[in-house]
């Protein structure tokens, strides 16, 4: 084989030394592979988190016993948050597509540390497992809430101390996989690829690396101590022995707030990715799209007590804390009135993945909006801790981020595995799985705002009707989801190759290698002399314009 | 085939500027993990100040201070054995490595030392003895076996990442021309070091 033909080896098919199929994936360090990886894991948990989600849901579709006791609905509650935040929504955007697609963005052959990258992976699947086992432990699975509490959590008979160790180890992962983000950044960027021709997306993983990197060893430390306070009694948590649990709130917040932008600063990179190429034009604002990343990590570490307005702080504190959250809302706000002004007078295409994207700008705006009425002191205190909060995340997090990753997922698959998707199937499940979330969680809105708590197992008959609306709505979800998943399995089953460069007409680096991207993700190394999204050569030319006007 | 091999495995990406930047990073983030631990201490300390000084006192300010001395000197150490195979000089780098190691297992015996002598007079978390005292010596001793237990854990991890970077410099792949793997042990050694430098004043001197 000549040497020239050995760099177009496809990454699917290049296995290096390792001889079997498995352990030519699961060994790699390729960040490709790893990306790949992290994608069917967190796949198959979304999937355990959804069916949680769903039984939670089947069990209030009427008050009292439906199908479960209700120490079981507690801990599915519980498993379902932890799935969805720990293993998924955090760590989703940045593992997956950050991983895959980082590196190509800025025209690198991989990441800064490979073999890291590949350690963060198997931390990743160490501590899954572990969270999954602790459901089958003698003791029970875990029934704490995704928050872990004290006093509870040191209380509670249930396997908490499993989940303790798995969340830490998760975080492990996280810091590791943020740490190599930021010094690919820095290091790796082709030539030309200056910090302002960097991609969205790219700037929205370095917004989010530092975030990781800031924060996470506090949830680290704080868990550790729930441990150690579980194991040896060393009172930091314990109110009987003179310890506080408030201060366990807020150190828990002090990450649990940021990781909040975690999960949402990449999900705007990817719409500030699709936007541009399906209406066929520059975005609007880049830098002030890329300085609000950034603007919003440096604020949003400043909030944390905005969940903690009933917890008695003192008003000087608390009022602090409503007017940052409100003051947050401006770097978000930025981002979508770009976004609107980038659609502006575009050619708009109505591919999947621009379906997702607006499905995104929709449920966001409204999980943010319904986030700034927590901001405000008084009527925190009125819907504090009801399924109104409840509700609100949901937008936030799985219309949100989650639609995201769905954008992502639509926009970048026939790059990733060089197969094409039936676009039919795949507006269906769109738009059944924007109605369907729809209905899912805007009637907790209105029950929560009527006085439905969070997390009860049981409710007074007049908010049957919203749980019932809800719970129908669950089936609409899932529905989508299994429409969705099984468009993309039906595609990879495809025997047929696509090799299309670039069939969305997108103008960053990741379009200008092959399809799937070989080995070493360019053949010749690519020079960057323009910003990242020039779509000049399609905008209607002024000149003809202007004559046609004089006719 | 097997010139595909090659090809990439020839292709080894060394970035020693990149390793230096990651381990920055990383070395915040344990920064970060004991900040939070320091953030309890102020807490506490500023709800139970005379219970906080009063077990304060009870510690062996001597054996803290002989601990510092033994940390300090080996962070001193390290940092030469670093000079050392800069200057082409094996031998004496592994010389100094080794020293590091055996300061660092002092270290240790004498911490373990001190906690022994707290554990037969009863002073251990959950104990009867350290139950019958005042919430702000509890708290106390809660946060001194958990952040110098943290802390010797981090010893641990640092006697074995230098462990290996022995082997390394025996074998011949830290060399004078590649030594950035030894710098990274170095600067985690010396956060080590630095962290005992803020716990040491905080449980011994600050009475
Ligand atoms: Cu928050």
């Amino acid at each position: 084989m000549s040497s020239d033909s050995s760099h177009n080896v496809s990454y699917l098919d290049y296995k290096g030394r390792w001889k079997g199929k498995i352990t030519s994936w699961i060994f790699s360090t390729d960040h490709k592979k790893i990306g790949v990886l992290y994608l069917f894991s967190m796949l198959i948990l979304f999937s355990i988190g959804v069916l949680f989600g769903f039984l939670m849901r089947l069990e209030l579709i009427a008050p009292g016993k439906t199908i479960m006791e209700p120490q079981m609905y507690n801990s599915i509650f519980t498993l379902h948050g932890i799935i969805m935040i720990f293993m998924f929504i955090i760590p989703g955007l940045p593992a997956i597509f950050g991983n895959f697609f980082l590196p190509l963005l800025i025209g690198a052959k991989d990441v800064a540390f490979p073999r890291l990258n590949l350690l963060s992976w198997w931390l990743f699947m160490f501590g899954s497992l572990l969270a999954i086992l602790s459901v089958f432990l003698p003791g029970g699975p875990v029934d704490t809430g995704w928050t872990f509490y004290v006093p509870y959590s040191v209380r509670s008979t249930t396997n908490v101390f499993p989940a303790l160790i798995a969340a830490f180890i998760l975080g492990f992962s996280s810091i590791l996989t943020g740490l190599n983000f930021i010094t690919t950044i820095h290091r790796m960027r082709v030539q030309g690829m200056t910090w302002f021709r960097m991609p969205l997306f790219v700037w929205s993983l370095y917004a989010t690396s530092w975030i990781q990197i800031l924060a996470t060893p506090i949830i680290g430390i704080t868990l550790l101590l729930v441990v150690m306070e579980r194991a040896f009694n060393i009172g930091i948590f314990d109110p009987s022995l003179g310890g506080d649990p408030v201060l366990f709130q807020h150190l828990f917040w002090i990450y649990s707030h940021p990781a909040v932008y975690v999960m949402i600063i990449p999900a705007m990179g990817i719409i500030s990715e699709i936007i541009p190429v399906f209406a066929r034009r520059t975005i609007f604002g880049y830098k002030f799209i890329a300085f609000s990343s950034i603007a919003i990590a440096l604020m949003g570490s400043l909030v944390w007590a905005h969940h903690m307005f009933t917890v008695g702080m003192s008003p000087t504190a608390m009022i602090i804390f409503s007017v940052l959250t409100f003051l947050v809302a401006i770097p978000s706000a930025i981002k979508v009135f770009n976004w609107v002004a980038t659609l502006y007078k575009g050619s708009i295409q109505l591919d999947p993945p621009m379906l997702y994207a607006l499905g995104f700008i929709f449920l966001f705006s409204i999980g943010g909006f319904t986030g700034l009425i927590q901001g405000a002191l008084s009527v925190n205190i009125h819907i504090h801790d009801t399924s109104f909060i409840v509700a609100h995340f949901h937008y936030v997090m799985f219309g949100g981020t989650g639609f995201g990753i769905f954008a992502a997922l639509h926009y970048w698959f026939p790059k990733m595995f060089a197969k094409s998707y039936n676009m039919k199937t795949a507006k269906f499940s769109f738009w059944t799985l924007f109605f369907g979330f729809n209905v899912l969680y805007f009637p907790m809105f209105v029950m929560g705002w009527l006085g439905m708590p969070r997390r009860y197992y049981d409710y007074l008959p007049e908010y049957h009707i919203y749980h019932f609306i809800s719970t129908i709505g669950s089936w609409i979800v899932v529905i989508a989801l299994v429409a969705m998943f099984a468009n993309f399995i039906v595609a990879l089953r495809k025997k047929e190759k696509f090799t299309e460069e670039n069939p969305w007409g997108g103008e960053t680096l990741e379009w200008k290698t092959s399809t799937p991207p070989p080995l070493e993700n360019f053949d010749i190394e690519p020079v960057v002399d323009s910003h990242p999204y020039e779509y000049k050569m399609n905008e209607p030319d002024q000149d003809l314009l202007k004559e046609e006007g004089t006719k | 085939m097997s010139q595909v091999n090659e090809q990439t495995i020839g292709h080894v990406h060394r970035d020693d500027e990149a390793t230096r930047i990651g381990m920055w990073l990383f070395l915040f983030t344990e920064l970060l993990l004991f900040g939070g631990l320091f953030i309890a201490y102020a807490v506490y300390r500023y709800l139970h100040p005379h219970e906080f000084m009063m077990a304060g006192k009870e510690l062996n300010s001597f054996l803290g201070a002989l601990n510092t001395v033994i940390l300090l000197t080996s962070s001193l150490t390290m940092a030469l054995s670093i000079a050392a195979i800069q200057r082409n000089k094996k031998n004496l780098s592994i010389f100094l490595q080794v020293l590091t190691l055996i300061l660092a297992l002092g270290f240790l015996i004498n911490k373990s030392f001190e906690w022994s002598i707290k554990f037969s007079h009863g002073i251990y978390p959950g104990s009867e003895t350290l139950l019958a005292k005042g919430s702000g010596e509890i708290l106390f001793y809660g946060l001194y076996y958990t952040m110098t237990g943290l802390h010797a854990i981090h010893v641990v991890i640092g006697m074995i990442i230098i462990g290996v970077m022995t082997l390394f410099t025996i074998k011949g792949t830290i060399n004078s021309g590649n030594n950035v793997r030894l710098e990274s042990a170095g600067l985690y050694w010396h956060l080590v070091d630095l962290i005992w430098i803020f716990l040491f004043p905080l449980f011994y001197l600050i009475l």
